[in-house]
């Protein structure tokens, strides 16, 4: 408003136009106010304010006084830590490929113009709904060694048979695998399933006319076809697996001991359990920077790539 | 006979395997139903069917027997003697710590919250939508980005600030301060959803009520409101079923357990140590809090294909 007397050269209109271009456009910008809010205090704000106080010594509340890393040699020298860092590791490598290829497998065995497909949909489809802590519950409830799965392969004759993944600490975290895929596969198969009808019809003519097997045209022709979605399942699985948490609290409180540790219940403890807040900060901010690690190399491709090309 | 391309493949649905593929000089060849790669097939699909199948049919079987019959008998079998008593237990008696009212409290908790997150979630999306794809302003589209990069940034990592705003607020541990956490953690898919599909919505019709001289909530509420019904439908089975299966905000933001969400407290029955397990009325506990979204999943059928595709791109 005061530029209307800036100089000879700004004329009246100029100066009736300036302050009404924002007002003009108001309407939209209030209605967005939710959306600024949330994009720049919470998730903007929250994440920067959170990375801020992993170097400080925060303990019951959060304060200001710096410890430069401190908390970081603290959560990587801790053993409870380093064995939920290999947990997730473990999980997550076995999860991305067993989701991705049972995920596959299954869109593409749909997809050979079988009957009854929507109900074999469904079926895959229907754990998706439900939440981690259900599916969390109904496993081990399953996998009981006295009650479950165990003791009924035993009860058919085969009385050595052993299965109690929840209670061996070698193991537990395949048997959290095999509730997670029970949950998330029907996710990835839907997905490749999508994938797999936008392929042309014409390829697979061309597969036939050259005289290339079904399995062979889906391994050298099919998937390298569908480099996208591959992409997109894998940042899909990649940003679930390091929010595992859900899972682990219902299916094995972290136990045997603290065999089935991971990293964002090791933050939930630290903050809400412990009072031990530089301690959270410090490892969500790890975690963090996974994400950032997996994000990065994707963005990459995804969007530099295409900038040049 | 079907080589009229992909667009036809789902009315070939129903045809057998190389069918649509044979099409070649020769036409296709007869074809064996009980060939050896249909045997492989449908088998492999059987018994993947019953892996995903066996946790509802155990979860069923379980909650409708008596415990004596549990520890005897076999996980998998169906109930000698059908009883509704763990049902009921369940939905009335079940304890959590010195609550003993049952999971219908935890319900009636998770539905004080769902419904008016969803509607405001839904209602905020909207107009975003609408904002970012017509309304677009300076500064509109790096909002719209940061709001979709912090979909990805582990929840963790905003927990406690979030915790500090809801405080300063005084709604820390109210169900309003956790129905506000869901909008804010629901808002980028489905600002998303709707901003893409706003974009396909013609511009001459926007631009045809703008010389009509209506203005940003005349046509919201005229034109761009009664044209997104179907969208609205998916964003609220996304909605319905993340806040509904919602446990880590719920656990983070109410501070004491007689308003916990349902799953909070299903955990809490299921998994608390003291007295006899009873695994009957854990998996009708479980059962109950798993009926509102599978109601909803075999109920929206295709749709809640589609929300989950539209979550599936938002990369």
């Amino acid at each position: 408003m005061t530029t209307t007397d800036i100089g000879p050269n700004t004329g009246p209109r100029e100066t009736v136009r300036r302050p009404s271009r924002f007002l003009r456009n108001l309407s939209p910008k209030i209605a967005m106010l939710p959306l600024i809010f949330t994009a720049c205090v919470v998730f903007l704000g929250g994440t920067l304010w959170t990375v801020l106080y992993s170097f400080t010594k925060s303990g019951l509340l959060p304060r200001l006084s710096w410890v430069g890393l401190d908390q970081y040699e603290r959560l990587w020298s801790s053993r409870k830590w380093i064995v939920s860092i290999e947990n997730l590791a473990l999980y997550g490598i076995c999860s991305l490929i067993g989701t991705l290829v049972i995920g596959f497998t299954l869109a593409a065995l749909l997809d050979r113009k079988i009957r009854g497909e929507a109900v074999f949909r469904s079926i895959f489809l229907y754990p998706f709904a439900l939440s981690f802590i259900v599916t969390g519950l109904v496993w081990q409830w399953i996998l009981n060694p006295e009650l479950g799965l165990q003791n009924v392969v035993r009860e058919w004759g085969w009385t050595s048979f052993t299965f109690d993944p929840l209670n061996n600490p070698e193991i537990v975290m395949f048997g959290l695998l095999i509730a997670g895929l029970w949950q998330g596969t029907g996710l990835i198969m839907c997905i490749m399933l999508a994938g797999l009808r936008g392929i042309d019809e014409d390829i697979w003519k061309a597969a036939r006319v050259d005289g290339i097997g079904t399995v062979k045209t889906y391994i050298r022709v099919i998937i390298p076809m569908m480099r996208p979605v591959f992409v997109t399942s894998l940042v899909l699985i990649a940003a679930g697996i390091v929010k595992l948490y859900d899972l682990v609290v219902a299916q094995t409180s972290g136990g045997p001991g603290i065999s089935s540790e991971v990293p964002a219940k090791y933050v939930m403890t630290a903050m809400f359990g412990g009072q031990n807040l530089g301690q959270g900060f410090a490892a969500s901010s790890m975690m963090l920077l996974m994400v950032v690690i997996i994000l990065i190399p994707w963005a990459y491709l995804e969007f530099g790539g295409k900038k040049h090309g | 006979m079907a080589d009229t391309g992909m667009l036809n493949a789902a009315a070939a649905v129903t045809q057998p395997l190389r069918g649509t593929l044979a099409a070649g000089p020769r036409g296709p060849k007869p074809k064996n139903k009980f060939s050896r790669s249909n045997i492989i097939i449908y088998g492999t699909l059987f018994v993947v069917a019953l892996y995903y199948a066996l946790p509802l049919y155990v979860m069923i079987v379980t909650s409708l027997k008596g415990l004596p019959e549990i520890r005897m008998g076999n996980i998998f079998a169906p109930p000698l003697e059908v009883t509704f008593q763990p049902w009921v237990k369940a939905w009335q008696e079940a304890c959590t710590g010195i609550n003993c009212d049952g999971l219908s409290r935890g319900f009636w908790n998770s539905v004080r919250i769902l419904i008016p997150s969803v509607i405001l979630s839904v209602a905020i999306a909207s107009v975003n939508g609408y904002a970012l794809s017509m309304w677009k302003f300076k500064g509109s589209e790096v909002f719209f980005t940061i709001l979709m990069i912090g979909a990805f940034i582990p929840y963790q990592v905003m927990l406690y600030p979030i915790v500090i705003l809801l405080r300063e607020a005084g709604l820390y541990g109210s169900l309003t301060g956790l129905v506000l956490v869901h909008v804010a953690f629901g808002m980028p898919i489905n600002t998303l959803l709707f901003r893409n599909y706003f974009a396909s919505i013609p511009e001459e019709l926007f631009k045809a009520a703008r010389v009509d001289g209506a203005g940003f909530w005349a046509i919201f509420f005229k034109i761009i409101l009664p044209m997104s019904l179907p969208i609205c439908v998916v964003a609220l089975i996304i909605q319905v079923t993340g806040i509904w299966n919602d446990f880590l905000f719920g656990v983070t933001y109410i501070s004491s357990p007689d308003r916990y969400p349902m799953t909070v407290q299903l955990n809490n029955i299921v998994n608390s140590v003291q007295g006899v397990k009873e695994y009957n009325v854990n998996m009708a506990a479980t059962l109950l809090t798993g009926l509102v979204p599978l109601v909803i999943y075999f109920a929206s059928g295709k749709l809640f294909v589609r929300g989950i595709a539209a979550g599936a791109v938002k990369g």
